[in-house]
């Protein structure tokens, strides 16, 4: 890191990004994902190698068929013995152009099929796997790098699949075949022009090398590029209220600096490797001229000869180019496999069990049995035993840290404990099928998610099949149809991208009455109120009553306002139960609740 | 709006500031298109040369020189096509930077109305995707657009030359590869807009879908989630296999024209030898000529669209280059300013709003006085608040600061003097230092941390790298309290003679919320506040509380004087009634 981008920090967590350093091998991992993609179209793939190098055999033909034109052709004409050998080997050009035509539509057609094909399967897997994967997963790997993956990862080995394979296939038959035909036609000039075949390895080579490193280097800069722009406009109330432009004007020249810099060398790399194929492949044209011409001159070889290698010269030096871009795409493609790969194999930390289990009866009794949970070394519970009787409402109060959400995200199996069992109905968490368990547990998380769509949809999510009534009767019971009703478009109103059209107490609101339509046996309430001002708070706490009726509740609450509606309180400190009875009690006693309690009446004067 | 006179092409004519420092070198690489093209002319002719003359007439030494003439030709050919490709790597790649950093500077510029109405994708592909398309354009298709037509129109008259009756031939047969090129190019593009629209639509359910993961995962809707991409990716690929299709028939058809034609010239040409009008050397020319005329005509199709596509992306630039700031720069600096602010009859409405959001606000705060702004949701408190920083301007009564129009001040004067702190606190992806600094570069470590003390912002010694630790979205992962403090220390650093906090600790827990305020109560001592505040804990750092309700203040005074007096403030602002009220109630639910 350079001294001018201090700015930046230090990035404590490595990125995964970026274009990693060149190899031409994959990792067994890559290959094995690649032959499970591929493997369904084995039969396909086999008719696609057949139709490329029958399509090139075909594209050999034609100067060969002008040779022989030429020197088979022309001296019957000439000598008034009709044209019947020059009408043949037109036709047989005319078939080879048309071979080679049809040959290479349906090659196209045909790979662009199993190519998209492939593609969705893709996409189909890798969804499938981040929806399968667990929540900690999710919490470690952030929503940017999923959508990476999700879309210019997969975009790079679509960019492989759709030109990257046929152009190397092509271009290297045609070199090859070229080659193979120059030799037969002429050995002698044919070596005189194969001569040129180590120089132009040589600069490919070396194009090769110098424009992978070109390649990363414009992605990083690019990538950096992107980011200060973005970040810019979308904080432009930070940028302007804090009088930021010039300094960001600054930095921003420089990164666009690097990138011109950046770009102009990948520039210059192409400016000095395409004339050079073109140098080498006009200086081999005079020598063709001259010794090919010489030889005809002294008898040793026909003109038709010398113009078919004209003609073959056209097409031989032209492929090194696409060779060299397949590179390219090759290595963003493979970097993209190798992260693609990882996160497919990535085993899920809350896996379904082998042989779900039912419980005797649906009552709603929650079980903490010796659970010890950590994130990392330390653990936040350590033998934490508690049971929650079926029907009671549980709040858990404590300071920050004490371990409070890591008991609902355990609860509702988001994690599974290092140590010790959770139960539900006397059946382990981690013996229910995921349907059951999820029919069972629900949580309601603080931000109230709202999806971009409908405020019926919104709620119709806790329960999919349920029909429009339903969905009204939820909102109804949890109040939320009072705001509904006031909106033009009632349960029709869009609520827009993270429901940004309604307020945070509204969207919670949502989220209790999807909550509420799912009808859980367990329903817990992660700092569910949190975010709220006042009178939204008043709003929810209302719905709370109605919400919790009849089933099993776990409260965590950092404010007193939601612990009042409580059965019993117990308070964490530290990952351990250290105070556990009904509101009252606890109020009355002189322990750790009643001196919140008396903290949070202090600050409400 | 700036817009310029209209010109037939628009937006390009206007960026037209950028080529002109480049005159020179687009010059050179015209001149070195246009030569390298005459060079490589030549050769076929010589090829002809060669076969009718020495080789016919058994002259070694005319074949050495020829061949020797070709290969000089050859060699000119690629050293003007070097010079041509080096040059426009600095000149094209120049042009664009410049017009990158404007449109940057222009941007943020720009008053927040404006970006309130673009999103920041949409920028951006201006200020990458439409600059590239611009810059391949000058720095290849205008060329080769005039170098290609000439090379053709001379390759043409060449070939006519050779023998009328094949040159037409050819000349015709070019007709439909680049009109073929041209229409292919255009549904290209059209369907490609269309696979990333639909890619755009796929990528926003992925990032709904990573976002809500715990929501996903708590109601177990797993399927119906993937069944939802699954029907956008099921689309994605029939646009995709309509592209492959598309591309499939094109490319076939563009080899299988001229190939058609060389087997056409073969035949004819061939026959044209054995009757003498044609020599052989003149054959083999035609074909070598007929191969060089290929790219420039398929490129022709291309470049015409090419140039569709830059007009199109000149025009989306200027859209933003003509956009002009609603928020004009005043003209006059505070000298230690006291930090008198004043509301006076102020409205405001939203461009193409129906109604005023605010309304004959009235407020008068005295130097260090903190005042709190309570109300409902919806009430107009963050609108008023941004009247401050004028990131609106008012659109009726005035603001004062010290007396004077905030609009007469300069805006660097204004916002040095307020400083404020966001709800949704805006983190940029760089150091916390940088974060915290962001309006005071030159601020030193001492007074970085200073700031965070007061904010209670200690953890940020907890992070691995301390101040040098990259936060945002690039870096180290903070939870909303966290950034909250972090925008506070933000706020409070270069201790602004006025601070506006809208309601900044809301995602705090109570604990560290009652340390914020202690510090607070500190760092607003002797400089004038608006606090935004939900709960009584933070209106309790006030002098004065104001009601805002539906747009207009409709009470001022103490916290406890409203308390008794006014009901809707009680409504907003006890939770205490309602708590006790709970706690009274009888527990009906015990079973």
């Amino acid at each position: 890191m350079t001294t001018t981008d201090s700015w930046r920090g230090v990035a404590a967590e490595q990125q995964d990004d970026l274009p990693q350093a060149a190899t031409l091998f994959l990792r067994d991992r890559s290959r094995r994902l690649l032959g499970s993609l591929l493997r369904p179209y084995r039969p396909a793939v086999a008719a696609l190698l057949a139709l490329v190098v029958l399509e090139n055999l075909a594209r050999l033909a034609t100067p060969v068929l002008v040779k022989v034109g030429i020197d088979s052709g022309i001296p019957p004409v000439v000598h008034g013995r009709g044209a019947t050998v020059l009408i043949t080997v037109a036709a047989g050009a005319l078939g080879a152009v048309v071979i080679q035509a049809a040959c290479h539509r349906t090659f196209l057609l045909l790979s662009g099929r199993i190519g998209q094909d492939v593609l969705l399967e893709l996409r189909r897997r890798l969804f499938e796997q981040f929806m399968h994967l667990s929540v900690s997963f999710h919490e470690r790997y952030t929503s940017g790098r999923m959508i990476s993956r999700l879309t210019s990862d997969v975009e790079a080995i679509d960019t492989l699949l759709a030109t990257g394979v046929e152009d190397l296939i092509s271009a290297l038959l045609l070199v090859v075949g070229t080659g193979v035909l120059l030799l037969v036609l002429d050995w002698q000039l044919g070596l005189v022009t194969l001569a040129s075949f180590p120089l132009l390895i040589r600069l490919a080579a070396w194009f090769r090398r110098q424009s992978a490193l070109a390649y990363r280097r414009t992605r990083e800069a690019v990538a950096l590029l992107i980011v200060q722009f973005v970040e810019s406009m979308r904080g432009i109330r930070a940028v302007q209220g804090f009088r930021r432009e010039e300094r960001n004007q600054a930095i921003f020249e420089t990164i666009n600096d690097r990138y011109r810099l950046a770009n102009r060398r990948s520039f210059r790399l192409n400016a000095v490797f395409g004339p050079g194929v073109l140098l080498i492949g006009n200086v081999v044209i005079g020598v063709v001229l001259l010794y090919g011409g010489y030889r005809v001159l002294s008898g040793a070889m026909t003109i038709g000869v010398l113009a078919a290698f004209l003609l073959y010269l056209g097409q031989f030096f032209e492929p090194m180019q696409d060779i060299t871009d397949f590179y390219n795409t090759f290595q963003a493609a493979s970097a993209a496999l190798e992260k693609l790969s990882g996160v497919l194999e990535e085993a899920p930390e809350v896996a379904p069990p082998a042989e779900p289990r039912r419980p005797a009866a649906s009552l709603g009794e929650l079980e903490f049995d010796g659970v010890r949970f950590g994130y990392r070394a330390a653990p936040v519970l350590d033998g934490l035993d508690l049971v929650v009787p079926a029907g009671q409402t549980l709040a858990v109060v404590g300071a920050t840290g004490a371990g409070k959400t890591t008991l609902a995200r355990l609860a509702a199996r988001f994690y599974d404990p290092t140590l010790g069992r959770i139960r539900l109905d006397g059946v382990d968490l981690r013996d229910y099928a995921e349907a059951d368990l999820r029919r069972a547990v629900v949580m309601v998380t603080q931000e109230g998610y709202c999806f971009a769509g409908t405020i019926a949809d919104n709620i119709g999510f806790g329960r999919p099949t349920a029909d429009r009534s339903a969905v009204l009767q939820a909102a109804r019971a949890v109040g939320a149809d009072r705001f509904v009703d006031r909106l033009p478009l009632g349960y029709d109103t869009d609520v827009g991208k993270h429901g940004g059209r309604l307020s945070a107490g509204q969207r919670q609101l949502l989220a209790f009455a999807r909550a509420f339509l799912a009808d859980p046996r367990v329903l817990i309430l992660d700092e569910a109120t949190a975010a709220l001002d006042v009178p939204s708070e008043r709003l929810v706490q209302r719905a709370l009553g109605t919400v919790l009726a009849g089933r099993t509740a776990l409260i965590i609450a950092h404010r007193l306002t939601t612990v009042e509606i409580a059965d019993r309180v117990i308070v964490l400190d530290r990952g351990r139960i250290v105070e556990d009875g009904s509101p009252r009690d606890l109020l009355g006693g002189s322990g750790r609740y009643a001196a919140l309690h008396q903290a949070w009446l202090a600050s409400l004067a | 709006m700036g817009r310029p006179a209209a010109h037939p092409f628009g937006g390009l004519w206007a960026l037209r500031r950028y080529v002109r420092p480049y005159r020179t070198q687009l010059l050179v690489m015209a001149a070195g298109a246009g030569l390298g093209v005459a060079a490589s002319l030549v050769i076929p002719l010589v090829t002809m040369a060669v076969i009718n003359g020495p080789i016919a007439h058994r002259q070694v030494g005319a074949l050495a020189w020829l061949a020797l003439l070709a290969t000089a030709f050859g060699i000119a050919q690629a050293l003007l096509m070097f010079t041509r490709r080096w040059v426009q790597s600095a000149a094209v790649v120049g042009l664009e930077t410049a017009a990158r950093n404007d449109l940057y500077a222009h941007l943020q510029r720009l008053h927040i109305g404006f970006h309130d109405q673009w999103q920041s994708g949409q920028l951006l592909s201006r200020a990458t995707v439409d600059l590239s398309t611009i810059r391949r354009f000058i720095g290849y298709g205008l060329i080769f657009l005039v170098v290609n037509t000439v090379q053709i129109a001379a390759v043409i008259v060449l070939l006519l030359r050779l023998d009328l009756g094949l040159g037409a031939l050819v000349a015709v047969s070019t007709v439909p590869v680049a009109i073929l090129a041209n229409r292919f190019e255009r549904t290209y593009i059209r369907l490609s807009r269309r696979l990333q629209d639909q890619q755009g639509d796929l990528t926003t359910l992925v990032e709904e879908s990573a976002e809500a993961i715990r929501v996903i995962k708590a109601f177990g809707r797993r399927r119906l989630v993937f069944g939802r991409f699954d029907a956008g990716a099921v689309q994605l690929r029939e646009t995709a296999m309509a592209k492959v299709r598309l591309s499939a028939g094109f490319w076939t058809a563009l080899e299988l024209i001229p190939n058609l034609v060389i087997v056409a010239i073969l035949l004819i040409g061939a026959l044209a030898v054995g009757e003498g009008t044609l020599t052989l050397g003149g054959l083999v020319a035609f074909f070598t000529l007929f191969i060089q005329l290929e790219w420039p005509v398929q490129s022709l199709g291309f470049i015409l669209s090419s140039a569709q596509e830059a007009l199109t992306a000149a025009d989306r630039i200027q859209e933003v280059f003509s956009a002009t700031s609603e928020v004009q720069d005043g003209n006059l600096d505070l000298n230690r300013p006291a930090g008198r602010l004043h509301f006076e009859q102020v409205s405001f409405r939203y461009p193409g709003g129906d109604r005023d959001v605010l309304r004959a606000i009235d407020l008068d705060m005295v130097p260090g006085e903190t005042l709190a702004l309570v109300g409902p949701t919806g009430s107009g408190k963050s609108t008023l608040v941004q009247l401050i920083c004028r990131f609106h301007d008012v659109t009726g009564g005035r603001i004062t600061l010290d007396g004077v129009d905030l609009r007469r001040l300069t805006l660097d004067s204004l916002r040095r003097t307020v400083q404020l702190a966001f709800e949704e606190p805006i983190l940029f992806s760089a150091s916390v230092r940088e974060n915290v600094a962001l309006g005071w570069p030159e601020a030193d470590d001492q007074a970085v941390r200073h700031a965070l003390e007061i904010a209670q912002a200690d953890f940020v010694d907890e992070l691995p790298y301390g101040l040098d630790t990259r936060i945002g979205e690039q870096g180290q992962s903070l939870s909303g309290g966290q950034r909250q403090r972090l925008a506070l220390a933000r706020a409070i650093l270069g201790a602004p003679p006025v601070l506006v906090l809208d309601d900044t600790l809301s995602a705090l827990d109570v604990h560290t919320e009652a340390r914020v305020e202690a510090g607070l109560r500190q760092a607003l001592r002797g400089r004038t506040a608006l606090v935004v505040a939900h709960r009584p804990s933070t209106v309790a750092l006030a002098d004065r509380v104001a009601l805002l309700e539906d747009g207009t203040i409709t009470a001022v005074g103490t916290h406890h004087e409203l308390l008794a007096r006014i009901p809707a403030y009680r409504a907003i602002l006890s939770q205490a009634q309602e708590a006790e009220g709970g706690a009274d109630r009888p527990a009906a639910r015990v079973r």
